[in-house]
């Protein structure tokens, strides 16, 4: 493992974790934001996932003539971690519906001036918020 | 009764007439009867726990423990005796006086004034029986907050404009100024507890003192040395009785009270001579005593003029102080006491005047002294008093500090104090004069101002009845200077 | 009595989806509020229980420490954990009143139940011994507090939600990464293993990658600045219930957090000494501190205002951290306490003010004091407490975190933390004069004062943010003992 080509699968997970990162800062469609974010949180499975490969191990199950296994704790632990990573997605898209209903689009800029829009509509400076839900 | 149980009484039985103030709300003259029987109870338990005390063991009652090691805790000495005593001897009087004038003038929120006025004096008592600067900083920060609503009262602009500038300078400075000075001081030294002598230590240098006695002072707002003083005339917008008793006595009173404690029970008179920066401290004073002087000169209503000469009297207290010799703190001591007996009794007159003949110009008061002859004489007295002539109570005062100010050599008191007097004299004498020997100007021909009332006779008795007590007792002190002189002698350790 | 330790957060997580099945807002309530006063009994008896016997261990499913997850609750915790659960049990006698208007009737049930999965979630945090549990339970309680905040009557109040999601989930993952990263080095996830292992290999790229990421995640729950964005909308549009409780224990939770990782596991020695954490908490606190009191100043809708002056007191609490010193996080861990009382009142107070009137923005705010005179005077008094105007139990944080800053002779961060108080004091003045020195809007109906239920709680906290500026044996006492045990008797 020394060396930077012994290392690509970290390589991977940078890489992806910087793409889902812009993705997430350089779109404006929710729905756009969110894969973003999913792909920012999948790099840090993979991430785990490399960490508990040992060199030369096999996949931990008992067997006759195997001595070195894997390290499974972090596996088990990404578990864990996808299953949060999926729920987060299923609350940011139920968010995104629901963004949907009221505002009529899913776009960052299009949201903001409607916000603006009503405050000029009830003569408020940014942020009071009685308008109510459509 | 023990001396804890004093202690507790006194500042328990105004806090609880505040409630029983509120609670009476809808019957003004159980309102006002409370508010008065009260006054007297809080003025016989102080004089009562004056004349038990002994000085070597004195009653300590701690209140609470908010910082580890540092209790609120309230502990009587002679000059917060005498504090609470002149304080809550006021009180009462001015409780008669409030209640002509308030009525009189058709003010509103009647119950709010009486309630806070009730939680002022006990914040006052506070501050006079604090035996440590925490407690004395926390009673004056209530009273700063408890003030507020005294101040902005009418609720007009102008009013809320100047509660504005009254809580913002007060909390800025104390909280600025005064609150790192403590914390520093409680980090060099262990303890903030009022210690005859002072509690600094000789490990302390003395360019450390000189930062910290700059912090103290200017961050006692309250004394109103400039250039930190703009609050006190703004405050003005209050009713006469605010600015009668809290403005000449409580309010201010516990802002050079604060400066006194610090000068001799934390720093301590000896250490205060060495130090450089009471020297520019009393260059400050001096330039306030003068300053204020002029400008009030200049003032043609009667409550700013009486503003700005509080302002340059309290910086006599401040001088005296700062002398850093006893004589001089007995005589900023004796000021305290002695200035509020003259100027309690001007506020009360510039009141009687105002709400009878609705004026409040000097220009106007020409030939008024026919018409209010005892109101016009309670203010020739007073007035005499604020010169500091005799026979009214001023004139002692002023001599023990012209007495400091020669012991310690220092010219330049001396002559701020002869200037002063001179000036003095300039702006409240042609009041006094036009009153009783210029003949009445002709009413106001214009029929919008039906303020006017030319068929005024004298005030109502209770506004009467109250300035003339307080002129009587300016009076009577200059003959009877015993109890607190005293008392202000134990202060200073002679 | 040991599974109390447990129970303090399976009560409050089991109880969210009995409220779902129960489908009916008052007995979603009643299931809510015995849960979460339970929890707080609990927290009681556990926090005495620890500050006299030493920390509590409790393995779950009977798994020693280092294969099985272990609670691990010591005195820091006990503390944290009274006031999640305090604050929770009053929130949630608020809340009856304050639900019913505010969230619509079919959904009040499934509002309790995230509500109450917040309330788990931050218990669990201060509870484990376990780091990557830890990251369990944050997610948990964030999860449903997007929830909860996207319920909000406003529409914005949803991408409010969205914008905390996204800024929250970063957050969540950098933590996820740091915590990984200290198993690669250490191999274990125990907090005690770890905070044993980690200076062995302290000096490596691994660890101190790790601990950046860690820093930054819980800067972005902290909301410490510049990590803020997301909190001012997220509080000024939530429902008032979850707005108060959010405020009052959320990013104290994650202040726990931070105290936890950079001071017990990574080690005072290695966070503030060999990396210069403590220069940039003092820096960005004091950055915090005038910022948000800054912007606090020129806010119209109060809730936003608040927010804001949060933003400013997490600064105080961050900084007192940066001092390294015992007086310092003294300071740090008990204005955790003290500003969960104020803007606990603060914030219930200000839910009260929504529930009579509808808004609360200067606007509506004029003439308060005489159409809720309870309400407004305890406003003013948890504004009082915000300034640190003495005998409230502001005065006290600010005494401490002075002292600290003075004892390092850093004068000018002192004097700046007491402008940071004077800015507080133009912005609560505003308030007050709107209450009492501006009529009611012409059209204002006539209201009664807020019903008892919501005046209670209020008034409760109030009384505490009093009664902690005058006796501080607990506060201040269960404060000094935590920092000397997490930065050492020499300071």
């Amino acid at each position: 493992m020394s060396g930077l080509p012994g290392l690509y699968n970290y390589w991977i997970a940078v890489f992806l974790m910087m793409a889902g990162f812009y993705v997430v800062i350089s779109q404006g469609n929710l729905v756009k934001k969110l894969v973003g974010l999913s792909l920012f949180q999948t790099s840090v499975f993979i991430f785990y996932i490399s960490m508990g490969k040992v060199a030369d191990g096999h996949a931990p199950i008992l067997a006759e003539g195997v001595t070195v296994y894997s390290n499974p704790l972090p596996h088990v632990l990404i578990l864990t971690a996808i299953v949060v990573g999926v729920a987060t997605t299923a609350v940011g898209l139920a968010l995104v519906v629901r963004i949907n209903e009221a505002y009529g689009s899913v776009e960052e800029d299009e949201i903001q001036a409607r916000d603006n829009a009503a405050d000029k509509a009830t003569g408020r400076s940014g942020g009071s918020g009685e308008s109510p839900r459509t | 009764m023990t001396g804890e149980l004093q202690l507790l009484l006194i500042l328990l039985v105004p806090m609880l007439g505040a409630l029983a103030v509120l609670a009476a709300s809808p019957l003004p003259n159980v309102r006002e009867g409370v508010s008065f029987v009260i006054g007297i109870l809080l003025f016989l338990l102080v004089a009562s726990l004056a004349a038990d005390l002994s000085w070597d063991a004195p009653p300590t009652l701690v209140l609470a423990e908010p910082i580890q090691g540092l209790q609120l805790v309230l502990t009587p000495e002679p000059l917060g005796v005498l504090f609470a005593l002149i304080a809550s001897l006021l009180w009462p009087i001015t409780t008669i006086y409030a209640m002509g004038y308030m009525r009189d003038h058709h003010e509103v929120n009647q119950t709010r004034f009486f309630t806070a006025f009730a939680v002022s004096i006990g914040s006052a008592m506070g501050i006079a029986m604090a035996g440590n600067m925490l407690t004395l900083f926390v009673f004056y920060e209530i009273l700063s907050v408890a003030t507020y609503p005294l101040v902005t009262h009418r609720g007009s602009v102008e009013a809320k404009r100047a509660g504005r500038l009254y809580l913002g300078l007060l909390m800025a400075t104390s909280i600025g100024f005064m609150l790192p000075a403590m914390i520093w001081t409680w980090h060099l030294t262990g303890t903030l507890t009022f210690t005859p002598g002072g509690i600094f230590g000789p490990e302390v240098s003395s360019g450390v003192l000189s930062l910290l006695l700059l912090l103290f002072v200017l961050g006692t707002g309250k004394a109103a040395l400039m250039p930190f003083h703009r609050w006190l005339p703004a405050a003005m917008v209050a009713p006469t009785p605010v600015s009668a008793l809290l403005h000449a006595v409580a309010v201010v009173k516990a802002g050079v009270f604060t400066v006194l404690k610090v000068a001799v029970y934390l720093f301590g008179i000896d250490t205060l001579a060495s130090i450089a920066a009471a020297d520019v401290l009393m260059v400050l004073a001096g330039f306030t005593i003068l300053m204020a002087s002029v400008i009030a000169l200049r003032k043609d209503n009667l409550k700013a003029r009486l503003a700005y000469s509080t302002i340059s009297q309290l910086s006599y207290i401040v001088l005296g102080a700062m002398l850093g010799v006893a004589a001089g703190a007995v005589g900023a001591g004796m000021h305290i006491a002695m200035h509020a007996f003259g100027k309690i009794t001007l506020f009360f007159c510039a009141g009687a005047i105002l709400v009878t003949a609705h004026k409040s110009r000097v220009s106007e008061l020409n030939g008024i002294g026919r018409r209010m002859p005892w109101t016009m004489a309670a203010f020739a007295v007073g007035a005499v008093s604020m010169i500091g002539a005799p026979p009214v109570a001023g004139f002692i005062s002023k001599w023990y500090l012209l007495m400091g100010s020669l012991d310690a050599s220092h010219w330049f008191a001396v002559g701020v104090i002869v200037v002063s007097t001179a000036l003095n004299t300039a702006y409240f004498m042609p009041i006094v004069y036009a009153a009783f020997f210029k003949p009445e100007d002709a009413p106001a021909i214009s029929g919008q101002d039906d303020h006017d009332h030319p068929d005024h006779g004298e005030a109502s008795w209770p506004m009467r009845g109250a300035l003339m007590l307080t002129a009587t007792l300016a009076i009577l002190v200059f003959f009877f200077p015993g109890v607190p002189l005293a008392l202000v002698q134990q202060m200073a350790g002679l | 009595m040991d599974h109390l330790a447990v129970l303090v957060v399976i009560v409050p997580l089991m109880s969210a989806p009995v409220c779902v099945l129960l489908d009916r807002s008052r007995p979603a309530w009643l299931t809510s509020l015995v849960a979460a006063w339970f929890s707080f009994g609990a927290a009681v008896m556990l926090l005495l229980r620890v500050s006299a016997e030493g920390p509590l261990r409790y393995s779950l499913g009977g798994w020693e420490a280092p294969w099985g997850i272990e609670f691990r609750i010591d005195v820091l915790g006990g503390y944290v954990l009274l006031i999640v659960t305090a604050v929770a049990a009053l929130v949630m006698v608020f809340a009856r009143h304050s639900v019913e208007q505010e969230i619509p009737h079919d959904r009040i049930a499934r509002f309790y139940a995230a509500l109450l999965l917040v309330f788990a979630g931050l218990a669990g945090i201060t509870v484990t011994g376990d780091a990557f549990n830890l990251f369990v339970f944050l997610e948990i309680s964030s999860l449903a507090s997007y929830a909860a905040i996207s319920m909000g009557r406003d529409r914005r109040a949803l991408s409010a939600s969205f914008q905390y999601l996204v800024m929250g989930t970063i957050g969540a993952t950098f933590i996820l990464i740091g915590i990984g990263m200290l198993y690669m080095m250490t191999g274990t996830l125990n907090m005690i293993d770890l905070a044993a292992r980690l200076p062995e290999v302290s000096d490596s790229r691994t660890v101190r990658a790790g601990f950046a990421f860690l820093t930054v995640g819980i800067g972005l729950k902290l909301a410490l600045f510049p990590l803020h964005l997301w909190l001012p909308n997220a509080y000024a549009y939530a429902p008032s219930t979850v707005t108060a409780f959010l405020a009052a224990t959320a990013t104290k939770v994650a202040v726990y957090a931070l105290l936890r990782f950079v001071l017990e596991i990574f080690g005072v020695e290695f966070s503030l000494h060999a990396m210069p954490l403590d220069r940039i908490l003092v820096f960005l606190g004091l950055l915090g501190i005038l910022s948000g009191s800054l912007v606090a100043v020129f806010q119209r809708d109060l809730k936003r205002m608040l927010a804001y002056s949060s933003v400013a007191q997490i600064g105080y609490m961050v900084l007192g951290i940066g001092l390294a010193s015992v007086t310092g996080v003294t300071a740090a861990i008990l204005h955790v306490f003290n500003h969960a009382l104020m803007k606990g009142a603060l914030f219930l107070a200000l839910g009260a003010v929504a529930y009579r009137v509808g808004a609360v923005t200067l606007r509506e705010f004029a003439g308060m004091g005489q159409r809720l005179p309870w309400t407004t005077a305890a406003i003013v008094l948890g504004g009082l407490s915000l300034i640190g105007v003495p005998p409230t139990a502001g005065f006290v944080s600010k005494w401490y975190l002075v002292l600290g800053t003075l004892e390092q002779g850093l004068w000018l961060v002192a004097m700046l933390v007491l402008f940071g108080s004077l800015l507080a004091l133009i912005y609560v003045w505003k308030l007050v004069e709107a209450a009492y020195f501006k009529p009611p809007p012409a059209n204002a109906a006539a209201v009664a004062e807020a019903p008892l239920s919501m005046l209670v709680p209020v008034w409760t906290l109030v009384a505490a943010n009093i009664y902690f500026g005058l006796y501080t044996d607990v506060s201040v006492g269960l404060a000094s003992r935590v920092a000397h045990d997490l930065v050492g008797g020499g300071g």
